[in-house]
């Protein structure tokens, strides 16, 4: 690590991480009440949308995936760079990652968890949301696995489940550090959440090797998951869903947001918590260059769609994107393309890749930028369809879609914030692995 | 009154081993003790580390864990059940769908992929679990310090009273900070 200076030792790690569980300060708790507060509105919102029922959210002909949908994706794609920071640069012995990956990682767990609610809002009836389970009932009748909302099913349940057991597997080493500073009733907590984690050789061989395992099979998993969630428009015939890219261009998609969401995050909880010593520059740099990096390859996919729209002579096609670019919703489309395309286009320059305060301003760019690509790809693809050019009609979300998208931002912020505040969110032993350990001969061992 | 049996209590807190156990603040002496006991025919002597490394593993020269057969049997099964719950579900309920055969391999192939992933992800938890409780039954109760999860390294020598004075020097001609027996 370049900027470890001699005072960085594994005791300092221990309790400079250690004392983010201790009292945080006012700022803290006043963005946990922002979120409780935010969650309130969505949950007030949900009451209304199960009196009343979806028209509520604006549901009309054409347009039956809307905003809930959207925010499906968009929680779906902030998922991804967690894993893809914690799995994917874990095998490639990426160093960095060890100071940022337990806050990518627990970002994904949560934002897989408000992902998960949006389907349920969207259709409506929650309490028969067991119906897409295959469980043997009175009819005998299983879902039809040639559809892809049953994949979706299987990869995003799959996702959750892998994704907390290797968050959990991860923290593990950890709760046994914070376990062994605490006190009092956190004394017991961590000592029941670290099962019993002494640090033997044998632990630590089983461990290391399962947890090699686990990132090898995330990171596979984490590129199926936003195919398939792309594979639930491209296999529809609508045109601007009915594309072979679409596989590559949601991955890349995600892992763009969730890297910006990565920043958006990792910038207040470093300054709240005093992590300055750990997290540094070098670190946001790296993130904005995977942002650099995917959102170069989400820009190409961009010019990519248009150019296949009028390279395949489909008039339908051509109809599809005029409507996207000129119709109703250009405003819609052309904040996509300047935050995602061209925005980023900024951080090709190291001033402001290690300017702290403007990768957060582009990072929330980012975020706008991201949802804006799916409310454009699923919304207006359906609300001007060419096939059916006299149902075309404008759909506008209403007070509900907003009521319940800011209760899904307070939901995740919630659990996010509770968990910073209660586990260590620097992963301690991967942090100090990248330091060179204790030797007698230290000074020696270096010239 | 009758003494209740006490499973879990046996299988948690098996009966402590005596032994000595050394306190190392650095990884090199560390090292040079387990090479010592090596040499010296010891082979049951654990080690504690804050982190793993390498050096350790080379040091002991245990076998690669078998954690990797978890993985293996649990995604090859995960397959399985992938395969078996989307074709047996299809001609349980046949239904033409999309002009498509019944049994469409293709788009079972996704089920079957999650199923791998999930299946072994969770055996390779498993695997994780059992073989570090097995190897901690195995141990016994022995000696450990709560810094070892900060910055200490530690090497618990099981000896009983006869051997436990040799074993002693050994971790102190060693550089251990601080031996204990227990």
């Amino acid at each position: 690590m370049a900027e470890t200076t001699p005072r960085v030792t594994y005791d300092f790690v221990t309790r400079t991480i250690a004392r983010t569980l201790g009292n945080p300060g006012r700022g803290y708790f006043l963005l946990l009440g922002a979120a409780v507060a935010l969650l309130a509105v969505g949950i007030v919102t949900l009451l209304y949308l199960l009196r009343y029922g979806l028209g509520l959210a604006g549901y009309s002909h054409p347009v039956y995936w809307a905003v809930f949908i959207t925010c499906f994706v968009f929680w779906v794609g902030i998922a991804h760079s967690g894993t893809l920071i914690s799995a994917i640069l874990f095998l490639f012995r990426s160093g960095w990652r060890t100071a940022v990956y337990r806050t990518a990682e627990a970002m994904t767990v949560f934002a897989v968890m408000t992902a998960g609610l949006f389907p349920l809002i969207h259709i409506g009836r929650q309490w028969y949301f067991y119906w897409l389970i295959p469980y043997p009932n009175e009819r005998g009748l299983w879902p039809n696995f040639k559809s892809p909302l049953i994949w979706d099913e299987f990869a995003i349940g799959t996702y959750f489940t892998v994704s907390t057991v290797f968050l959990i597997m991860g923290l593990i080493p950890d709760i046994a550090a914070v376990r062994d500073l605490a006190t009092g009733w956190r004394k017991k907590l961590y000592t029941l959440a670290s099962v019993g984690w002494r640090g033997t050789n044998e632990e630590w061989r089983h461990y290391t090797r399962g947890y090699l395992y686990l990132a090898a099979l995330a990171t596979p998993l984490v590129l199926s998951v936003h195919s398939v969630v792309s594979w639930d428009f491209a296999m529809a015939i609508v045109p601007g869903w009915h594309a072979t890219i679409f596989a590559p261009y949601f991955v890349a998609g995600a892992i763009y947001s969730g890297c910006a969401m990565v920043i958006t995050l990792l910038v207040p909880i470093r300054k709240l918590f005093h992590l300055e010593a750990l997290i540094g520059v070098h670190h946001f740099e790296n993130l904005s260059k995977l942002c650099l990096l995917t959102g170069s390859i989400v820009g190409y996919a961009y010019v990519c769609e248009y150019f296949i729209a009028w390279f395949s002579g489909n008039p339908n096609e051509r109809a599809a994107f005029w409507y996207r670019a000129f119709g109703p919703y250009w405003w819609a489309t052309w904040t996509m393309i300047i935050c995602n395309a061209f925005l980023p286009l900024l951080l090709w320059f190291k001033k402001i890749r290690t300017n702290i305060t403007a990768l957060f301003v582009i990072s929330i760019f980012v975020n706008i930028g991201m949802w804006f690509e799916r409310y454009v790809i699923i919304v207006v693809s359906l609300a001007g369809e060419p096939f059916a050019p006299w149902a075309n009609a404008v759909y506008n979300p209403t007070w509900a879609d907003w009521g319940i998208m800011a209760g899904s931002f307070g939901w995740f912020f919630m659990w996010f914030l509770l968990f910073v505040k209660n586990f260590p969110a620097v992963s301690i032993s991967e942090v100090k692995e990248v330091l060179p350990p204790p030797r007698r001969a230290a000074v020696k061992a270096h010239v | 009154m009758i003494p209740l049996p006490k499973p879990l209590h046996d299988i948690f807190r098996p009966p402590p081993t005596p032994g000595v156990l050394g306190v190392f603040a650095h990884l090199d002496a560390t090292l040079e003790a387990i090479m010592k006991l090596r040499a010296g025919g010891h082979t049951d002597f654990t080690v504690y580390s804050p982190i793993p490394r390498h050096e350790i593993e080379d040091a002991l020269g245990q076998p690669v864990s078998p954690v990797r057969m978890f993985t293996l049997i649990g995604g090859i099964a995960g397959c399985a059940v992938g395969a078996w719950l989307t074709l047996w579900m299809s001609y349980d309920w046949p239904l033409v769908v999309g002009g498509k055969p019944i049994g469409a391999i293709p788009p079972y192939v996704v089920i079957m992929f999650e199923m791998t992933v999930l299946f072994g992800a969770l055996s390779t938890i498993l695997g994780i679990l059992f073989n570090a409780a097995f190897a901690a039954r195995r141990l016994g109760t022995i000696q450990w310090d709560p810094r070892f999860t900060n910055d200490k390294f530690g090497i618990f020598v099981p000896a009983g009273p006869g051997k436990a004075a040799v074993a002693e020097t050994l971790l102190k001609g060693a550089g251990a900070e601080e031996v204990r027996r227990g």
